[in-house]
């Protein structure tokens, strides 16, 4: 109905100001941008996403520039007797266990704790999503394989695969981020695999795949033009909760001596730190947790607005 | 072999079951505490089947301690006391006359006599029988031939029954501090039926202890073991209970929870969540503190290049210094921890807090920057490398770790770091296969109330605990001096001279030692603690 | 039908080959030497641990130690654990424990998430619809153990309703509480499921059918749009019980449950192959079983879907 409408409107553009193969021209650009396109258009107008992605772009400033929002240095000496203190001048939030400035290990923490929730969450939706989504739509031998390795994967426990995965020869003298991502990816992927193949089989047989596959389209063409995105809104849904699971994963890993090394601030680590002092000391515990509570809230807000966006049913109202 | 066809386990605990009858079963032992003076108490599920010389950790030790009773038993000062034998006597500190007391048995009706002794030691200690602490027999005379792979001889030359009541022990060298260790959970006597089927036996133990096991389910593994109070005790152990219980806990937070709840009677240690609340949790006179046998230090490996030489002593110092021992263990442990002054712990006959260059340990930061400025001078730290202290993260370690490494980074302006080991055993590893490429935190608890406890083994070189390789001719020969000492007092004398050279040297890094802080629910009173922290259960009585 | 049930089922043999033969690599690549541990901080005697060892065949390649353990599981024998307990008898005390937690848990999330998010979704943007949304961000941001520790504390510590540990029965009231704490993250992405898919379904062509035809909201509510909005609930949840199942360490912890995630965990902190291998296979057989009751379900929530 949409098209009819554009259609319509080049019908009374002016006739004598553009020659038809310039109306064409830009109809021939609009084409391919019809589902996607569509779907930013009508997304930027949205509130709930301009709020979120104002959010995100804050957190992502803080990520990437800590120091023009704390005046303390990122080696700042902790000292123990500052520990557990209260708030002071220059030092807003107050002090850890350690005597450390729970301020400005919030900030500086942002980056290795965003980055281990996007990194890991983009790659398990990318892995996961696509073998779920074959899965699903092929079924037959393809599912079986796919399904199962899932279930061994499912059923492995996340503190033995961390421990190998921190002994393979690249990350055994040298602990980064990209032990924890990998990590959580390898232990991550089944959920959303599994997610994405129920969202793939409840529509593969709807009648607009079965329509579009009798108009000729290619059955690879058909999963990725009309069932996936009509299966996504359960994956966003997974994986924005799934961005901040990770995040805390990240403190759970830290916690076992499988996460971050000491030397990288991440919310995680303080986190975790905070649990000994969690009565005598709960601001060290809040302040991050909070942090954490606003990223996964603005990636939420981000999920939902895009859904909405993309939803076909809900854009007729 | 030992330990297959568990699950066949044959009762024979005869006197146990009676028991059984008597106190209403183990499984519901919740309304058994409410008619009985049961108590119950924290543990954790013993790692081994209960033998003496397969016990190595707390969680059976304790156990095994109520269960069996030793030639000697130690009091809450770490004392020894005469308890089966009557006497033990020696001219050299190498030839030993032990006589037992009369009228002793096993729970089975068996007596306790010079076989019992001699019998489990010679188990304990043969290599078939795989036992994990045989080297506690490795004084005795003819240790090494029966402890060799695949050793066809199966008892200890040094080891002779006299009568019933008499043996007497030859060890391979002078040890003026051997009849001390005569306590610990090794040295327990085992009646006949125990080498029939030790796997059977470590599953359901007959012991002459004051406690017995309550039945034959009364371990539940994973679960709690029932103890009940064997009547026919006549040790000066004597139980002020009806029984024991031990829940096993995986955390002591869960623990906690539970005594505050009163579902628990006592708890040998406060969780580190709650050290700053404990004391209001609780209230007045429900807990106590007290110095145990157990500190805790730092090794920095002897083969490390930038610790070696004189740049290397130097920076040991540094470091020593650098460290706010008073600080930490107020801040971090809230008093659970003392700053150490020496190698051993207060609580060791013989300890002495002012050792002659004890200076070393007390905080001294300008001092300790000056020294580490004089090491640079030397020979400069590696660039770009940093001073790690490794530690097991199943353990309760980051908290301090990270705080000494503050102090360092603070003082020295040293880039140090706390290196997390996911598991102990790898941490272990590293430091047995001395591949170490940092500190790593280390400690002990003694076994039996000695200096040497805390030095031999940790010390001397090539001692099985050495984990940072020192290795110095002076200690070695005043340890061997101490040894053959004729009485404990003069040995302590000198292995407290053997500490002066460990000062000089800093093979580790002393940092405090063990303070217990036990708990108590509002239904028992008269807990006190031992000397190697573990509450004295026996004494405890239900209100 | 039949014929895809049983192909799921004989599916499960390779299933167990892989899962175990991988898990027994992975133990086998394990850092630190299990029976050096044993002896803790003491010195370890060569002799006895070159015999310890050999017992447990840790001193034969990797392929002989697998083959072995598949030799013995003919005779189910699962073999002993290092503490020499056979491996079969604590299986056999952990599962029911930790299966009586994970039912309760799922329960929990599945009642509280599907009947939260359907009221959220169908009143989407209103004040009960943010105040889930603010209760499911809690619950993601706080780490299990500050959860489980406060709710500890304060109903089984300060208020008495419950005890504070789960004693040695581990009964269905007991293991109450640590179901709640265990089930709280996984709420979280049950409800924000169901809420979505409610808010999807609540637009389709069906659901205007059926309330043109004059259906009362209600049946229009439960039977079109919840029925249809489950397909990816129901997946979630059947790939949460087995995560339940073998993932509860820390709350098995807090609440001292003598159950699987403890016993793994510290299967693992010891490296006690057997025992991780034997667990390992029955969690694996859960995640299949529990798999292939979802994708029963898909057929009978949604006539659509057919298996060939």
């Amino acid at each position: 109905m949409s098209k009819n409408q554009r259609t319509q409107e080049h019908f009374v553009a002016p006739v004598d100001s553009a020659g038809l193969p310039e109306t064409d021209a830009v109809q021939d650009g609009r084409e391919p941008l019809s589902m996607w396109g569509e779907a930013w258009r009508n997304l930027r107008r949205r509130p709930l996403f301009i709020i979120s992605a104002l959010l995100i772009l804050l957190i992502v400033a803080v990520a990437a520039f800590p120091q023009l929002f704390t005046h303390t240095p990122a080696d700042g000496a902790c000292y123990l007797a500052d520990s557990n203190a209260g708030p002071a001048p220059g030092h807003p939030l107050g002090f850890t266990l350690q005597g450390c400035d729970v301020y400005a290990r919030l900030i500086y923490g942002t980056r290795a704790s965003l980055l281990v929730g996007v990194i890991t969450t983009v790659c398990v939706v990318v892995l996961g999503g696509s073998l779920g989504a074959l899965a699903g739509y092929y079924g037959g031998w393809l599912d079986a394989v796919i399904a199962r390795l899932g279930d061994i994967f499912f059923a492995l426990p996340l503190i033995l695969g961390a421990i190998i995965v921190m002994q393979l020869p690249m990350f055994r003298e040298n602990r980064n981020i990209w032990t924890v991502v990998l990590t959580l990816v390898v232990f991550g992927w089944p959920q959303i695999a599994r997610i994405t193949r129920g969202a793939v089989i409840s529509v593969r047989n709807a009648d607009f795949v079965v329509a579009s596959r009798a108009l000729g389209v290619s059955k690879f063409q058909a999963l990725v033009k009309h069932v996936l995105p009509n299966a996504l809104a359960p994956v966003i849904v997974t994986a924005t909760i799934s961005l901040g699971t990770f995040i805390v994963a990240e403190a759970t890993l830290s916690f076992l001596g499988i996460g971050l090394p000491p030397d990288i601030m991440s919310w995680g680590n303080d986190i975790s730190a905070a649990q000994t002092s969690l009565r005598a000391n709960p601001a060290a515990l809040l302040w991050p947790a909070g942090a954490l509570s606003v990223t996964v809230l603005s990636f939420i807000m981000l999920g939902d607005a895009v859904r909405d966006a993309l939803d076909p049913k809900a854009r007729k109202l | 072999m030992r330990l297959q066809r568990v699950s066949k386990v044959v009762s024979v605990a005869v006197v146990a079951a009676l028991a059984l009858g008597a106190c209403g079963g183990g499984s519901n032992n919740a309304d058994s505490a409410a008619t009985s003076t049961s108590i119950t108490a924290n543990g954790t599920e013993p790692q081994n089947p209960l033998l003496p010389a397969n016990t190595n950790e707390v969680g059976g030790g304790r156990i095994m301690d109520l269960l069996f009773e030793g030639l000697l038993s130690y009091d809450a000062d770490g004392k020894t006391v005469n308890e089966i034998a009557e006497s033990i006597e020696t001219t050299d500190s190498q030839n030993y006359t032990i006589t037992l007391k009369d009228g002793k048995t096993f729970t089975n009706g068996e007596p306790v006599t010079a076989s019992s002794f001699v019998d489990a030691w010679n188990f304990g200690a043969a290599a078939k029988n795989a036992q994990l602490n045989s080297y506690f027999f490795e004084s005795i005379k003819g240790y090494d031939e029966v402890s060799a792979e695949g050793a066809t001889t199966e008892t200890m030359s040094g080891l002779n029954v006299v009568d019933e009541k008499t043996f007497t022990v030859e060890l391979s060298q002078p040890e003026s501090d051997w009849p001390l260790r005569l306590g610990y959970t090794a040295f327990y006597p085992l009646p006949a039926e125990a080498f029939e089927d030790p796997a059977a036996f470590g599953e359901n133990p007959v012991g002459n202890g004051p406690y017995m096991l309550a039945g034959d389910n009364a371990w539940q593994h994973e679960v709690q073991i029932d103890l009940v109070a064997n009547p026919d005790y006549t040790g000066t152990r004597v139980p002020q209970n009806d029984g024991v219980t031990f829940k096993f806990y995986s955390s002591y937070d869960a623990a906690y929870a539970d005594l505050q709840a009163d579902n628990l009677d006592v708890l040998d240690q406060m969780p580190a969540a709650a050290q700053k609340t404990f004391k209001s949790d609780l209230g007045e006179g429900r807990y106590s503190e007290k110095p145990t046998a157990q500190n805790q230090t730092i090794t920095i490996p002897q083969y490390l290049e930038e610790f070696s030489g004189e740049a290397g002593a130097l920076r040991r110092q540094a470091i020593s210094m650098a460290v706010n021992r008073e600080e930490i263990t107020d801040v971090i442990f809230s008093g659970a921890r003392q700053p150490a002054n020496d190698f051993t712990s207060p609580v060791i006959e013989g300890f002495n807090a002012e050792l002659p260059g004890s200076e070393v340990l007390a905080y001294n930061p300008e001092r300790a920057k000056e020294l580490w400025d004089q090491a640079e001078a030397i020979s400069p730290w590696p660039e770009g490398k940093a001073f790690t202290i490794g530690y097991n993260a199943d353990g309760d370690h980051k908290e301090w770790v990270d705080a000494v490494c503050n102090s360092l980074k603070n003082n020295l302006g040293v880039d140090a770091q706390g290196k997390a080991y996911s598991t102990f055993k790898e941490l272990r590893s590293d430091a047995t296969a001395k591949t170490l490429s940092g500190a790593i935190r280390t400690g002990w608890q003694a076994d039996y109330p000695s200096l040497y406890n805390f030095l031999g083994p940790l010390y001397a070189t090539g001692a099985g605990s050495n984990d940072g390789d020192y290795t110095s001719q002076t200690f070695d020969d005043l340890l061997a001096a101490g040894l053959s000492a004729a009485t404990a007092e003069e040995g302590a004398a000198i292995f407290n001279q053997a500490q002066e050279v460990l000062l000089k040297d800093l093979p580790v890094i002393p940092l405090w030692y063990q303070v217990s802080q036990t708990g108590w629910s509002n239904n028992v009173t008269d807990v006190e603690t031992g000397w190697n922290g573990v509450p004295v259960y026996y004494n405890i009585a239900r209100k | 039908m039949t014929r895809y049930i049983a192909r799921r089922v004989l599916q499960m043999i390779p299933v167990f080959f892989g899962a175990t033969l991988l898990v027994y690599f992975l133990v086998f690549s394990l850092p630190g030497d299990p029976i050096a541990a044993l002896f803790g901080d003491r010195p370890v005697n060569e002799v006895v641990a070159a015999q310890l060892r050999e017992q447990y065949n840790l001193d034969q390649p990797f392929i002989v130690q697998y083959l072995l353990y598949l030799k013995n599981l003919l005779t189910f024998n699962l073999g002993n654990d290092f503490s020499g307990r056979p491996v079969a008898e604590v299986l056999g005390q952990i599962f029911p424990v930790t299966m009586r937690l994970a039912v309760l848990a799922l329960l929990f999330e599945a009642v509280f998430g599907i009947v939260f998010g359907l009221i959220a979704g169908l009143k989407k943007g209103r004040i009960f619809d943010a105040t889930v949304l603010f209760v499911s961000l809690v619950v993601i941001a706080i780490p299990v153990f500050v959860l489980g520790f406060l709710l500890q504390f304060i109903i089984g510590v300060k208020l008495g309703w419950a005890s504070p540990t789960v004693g040695a029965s581990a009964g269905w009231s007991d293991l109450i509480l640590p179901a709640v704490v265990l089930g709280l993250a996984s709420f979280a992405y049950v409800l924000r499921l169901t809420r979505t898919s409610v808010i999807e379904n609540m637009n389709a062509d069906y659901v205007r059918t059926a309330t043109a035809k004059g259906l009362s909201r209600g049946r229009v509510v439960t039977v079109h749009i919840l029925r249809n909005s489950l397909i990816p609930v129901i997946t979630f949840l059947g790939a949460d019980l087995g995560a339940l199942m073998g993932g509860a360490i820390v709350t098995e912890g807090i609440f001292n449950v003598p159950g699987v995630g403890q016993k793994l965990y510290q299967a693992v902190i010891r490296g006690e192959g057997p025992t991780i291998v034997s667990i390992v296979s029955v969690l694996v057989l859960v995640y299949v079983v529990a798999n292939l009751l979802v994708d029963l379900l898909y057929a009978w929530l949604d006539p659509r879907i057919r298996y060939e």
